[in-house]
């Protein structure tokens, strides 16, 4: 298995790189930082936008090719490069990690718990009330885009606070400004700031989990194995979950990897909507600032996060079926 | 990698079909999918939507570029239907544009994202070898960066242009997993008699391709494509949300959403009519597909259906 995953690893950093000089080539031909300063009021002289530009290594006159390798050169170093207003993007970077990784972290491990349940309930109970409530609400959850689904998430926290007649859900930010108190105090309020804007992540991955756990569970369900299970004198519960839910559960692994990217698409807008200051924000304020470097840290950021996602699954993968394990 | 397997499990079911061509199929298809009742709903309200958004512009007096300046911010009337906006625009006639707008760009992306699919599957599947590694290398790498990013920093290239433009890009960055699926298949095609006869009568590849390959993928194609329809829209409307879509004074779902967002609370009108549309329009798709994909798959019976509206987004 050491061999294996060190395969996997090698695979993945090879694509991490390339991605992220894709990200940063496209990012570079097609933004344009000199339109940023050239818009300022008053405008400033030429001179002073190239001197700026050729500081910040932004400068569109230089070939692209002697900006790639200088920013390629800083970022092997680490040093991500400046942010169009002259600030560090690796520090910036730094603080914004972790806000969205705590979205993220939340949003996937209730979103497939949840949605590994509800599969496994409605295939078991197929065709049943139950089965095809859970289906009809999946199949409404993945036709809302998560920026509708966050704004209706947030009209809905407004109007059970106002119903409460008191602030029962914060919705906007991660914290309350000013808060007073102990740490305990501190985390509650972070852990309540927490709620909505994870519910509007975790519903997109409940349904797309509970829809491809349901079809899995049916095809094992059938299986010989469930049979001689039972036919040993084992109950169905316990049959169903040690025998089935084990195999059912291994394409979640490879769904656990596949649906990163739409959830670090998502965790954008919910960042916009609730008021997060993470990395999506920050992409999406960036493009509107032409910052180049900073657009390319999220491409790294992505990448990254998507094949660990994938290096996960692959374990995960490992660990649930035996053949692989070679 | 991340969705190999995923699509290879498609692919053995969808290699499990290979269709025998006979003349009844198309009613076959037509009577089991009629029998599929979410199905003919789907289908129904699709085709209320396209009526919607082609007809409704005309229904209403309002232009979607019109400003009364006698109304601002007035609710539901006789005049204006859905209510008005800050700057007097017809939410109505707005909403009918941007429905409009969403339907044609996903429709398109969906149909030419399917199309290059097809293409490079069909290729890298048939030829082997380096085209093959190649073209599945690239769709790795792409599978890795989500194309709402590439779409988001991308997006400058476009502004100013045809929207056409946007709908190239939009299908230049969703055809990867379904080029796997489909490649998959013309490995499996590859093999097949037929095929062995037209390379021995020495029929030049490309013509294999499209004419003994991409037919005997039809069902696989027409679902997917139906299937990327919603995965398209969602993808549409997620970024002129942000403003990196449909540029003003052209409107979209996602436009019209995001300018409505921050006063849906005391304005509802704003929001909640191309709200309702965007979730109907996704949804009909999703089950039409589905009656689809249960319609043509021959090995029908198998009550799996996996859709995934929300795919590209």
């Amino acid at each position: 298995m050491g061999a294996f995953l060190l395969r996997r690893i090698v695979n993945y950093l090879v694509l991490i790189t390339l991605a992220t000089c894709l990200g940063y080539l496209l990012a570079a031909s097609s933004l344009s930082p000199r339109e940023y300063f050239a818009q300022r009021q008053p405008p400033p002289p030429v001179a002073s936008v190239n001197a700026t530009l050729n500081q910040l290594n932004l400068n569109d006159k230089t070939p692209l090719e002697d900006r790639f390798a200088h920013w390629a050169k800083g970022v092997v170093t680490g040093d991500l490069g400046k942010t169009i207003d002259d600030t560090s993007v690796s520090a910036e970077m730094g603080r914004r990690m972790g806000v969205t990784l705590r979205l993220v972290l939340f949003g996937t491990i209730s979103g497939a718990l949840v949605g590994v349940a509800l599969g496994f309930i409605s295939a078991i109970r197929q065709y049943r009330p139950s089965d095809h409530t859970i289906t009809f609400l999946s199949f409404l959850v993945l036709s809302t885009p998560v920026f509708l689904l966050a704004v209706l998430l947030k009209i809905g926290t407004v109007k059970i606070n106002q119903a409460a007649g008191t602030t029962l859900l914060p919705y906007t930010g991660e914290t309350t400004a000013g808060l007073a108190g102990g740490w305990f105090r501190h985390l509650v309020d972070r852990g309540q700031h927490l709620v909505v804007p994870t519910l509007s992540l975790m519903l997109g991955q409940a349904a797309l989990f509970s829809r491809y756990q349901r079809s899995a569970m049916l095809d094992v369900l059938g299986a010989d194995y469930i049979r001689t299970a039972r036919a040993t004198g084992m109950r169905r519960g316990p049959a169903l979950v040690k025998h089935g839910l084990r195999t059912a559960l291994i394409p979640m692994a490879t769904l656990f990897a596949y649906q990163m990217g739409m959830l670090l698409t998502g965790v954008t807008f919910t960042e916009k909507i609730f008021g997060w200051h993470g990395m999506g924000e920050w992409f999406v304020d960036s493009i509107g600032r032409q910052d180049v470097n900073a657009v390319a840290a999220m491409v790294l950021f992505t990448a990254v996060l998507i094949l660990i996602a994938g290096l996960l699954s692959d374990i995960a993968h490992a660990l649930l079926d035996p053949r692989v394990r070679d | 990698m991340t969705a190999e397997e995923l699509v290879l499990a498609q692919e053995e079911s969808a290699m499990t079909a290979p269709e025998p061509v006979t003349l009844g199929r198309g009613r076959i298809v037509l009577r089991r999918f009629l029998r599929r009742k979410l199905a003919v709903a789907g289908l129904v309200i699709l085709v209320l939507m396209f009526a919607l958004a082609f007809i409704g512009p005309y229904l209403s007096s309002w232009n979607y570029k019109d400003q009364d300046y006698n109304n601002f911010l007035t609710g539901p009337s006789a005049t204006h239907w859905f209510g008005t906006t800050q700057i007097g625009s017809d939410v109505y006639a707005q909403t009918m544009r941007g429905l409009q707008k969403s339907l044609i760009i996903g429709l398109l992306a969906a149909v030419l994202s399917t199309g290059v699919a097809g293409i490079v599957g069909a290729t890298a599947g048939y030829f082997g070898g380096w085209t093959d590694r190649v073209l599945m290398w690239f769709v790795d790498l792409l599978l890795v960066l989500p194309s709402f990013l590439i779409l988001a920093i991308t997006s400058p290239l476009f502004h100013g242009r045809t929207w056409l433009l946007f709908v190239i890009l939009l299908a230049a960055f969703n055809w990867m997993v379904t080029a796997r699926m489909v490649r998959g298949l013309a490995r499996s095609l590859r093999e097949r008699e037929f095929v062995t006869a037209a390379e021995v009568m020495g029929v030049h590849p490309l013509r294999i391709i499209t004419r003994h390959l991409l037919p005997n993928m039809a069902s696989l194609l027409i679902i997917d494509a139906t299937l990327n329809v919603g995965g398209t829209i969602i993808a549409e409307t997620s970024l002129s949300y942000f403003g990196f879509g449909v540029q003003p004074p052209d409107v979209s779902l996602g436009t019209i959403i995001a300018d409505g967002t921050d006063s849906a609370l005391n304005y509802p009108w704003l929001f909640y009519p191309a709200g309702v549309l965007l979730i109907l329009t996704v949804m009909a798709v999703a089950f039409v597909g589905d009656g689809l994909r249960d319609a043509m798959d021959d090995a029908a019976g198998t009550a799996s259906s996996t859709s995934t509206p929300g795919d590209a987004a």
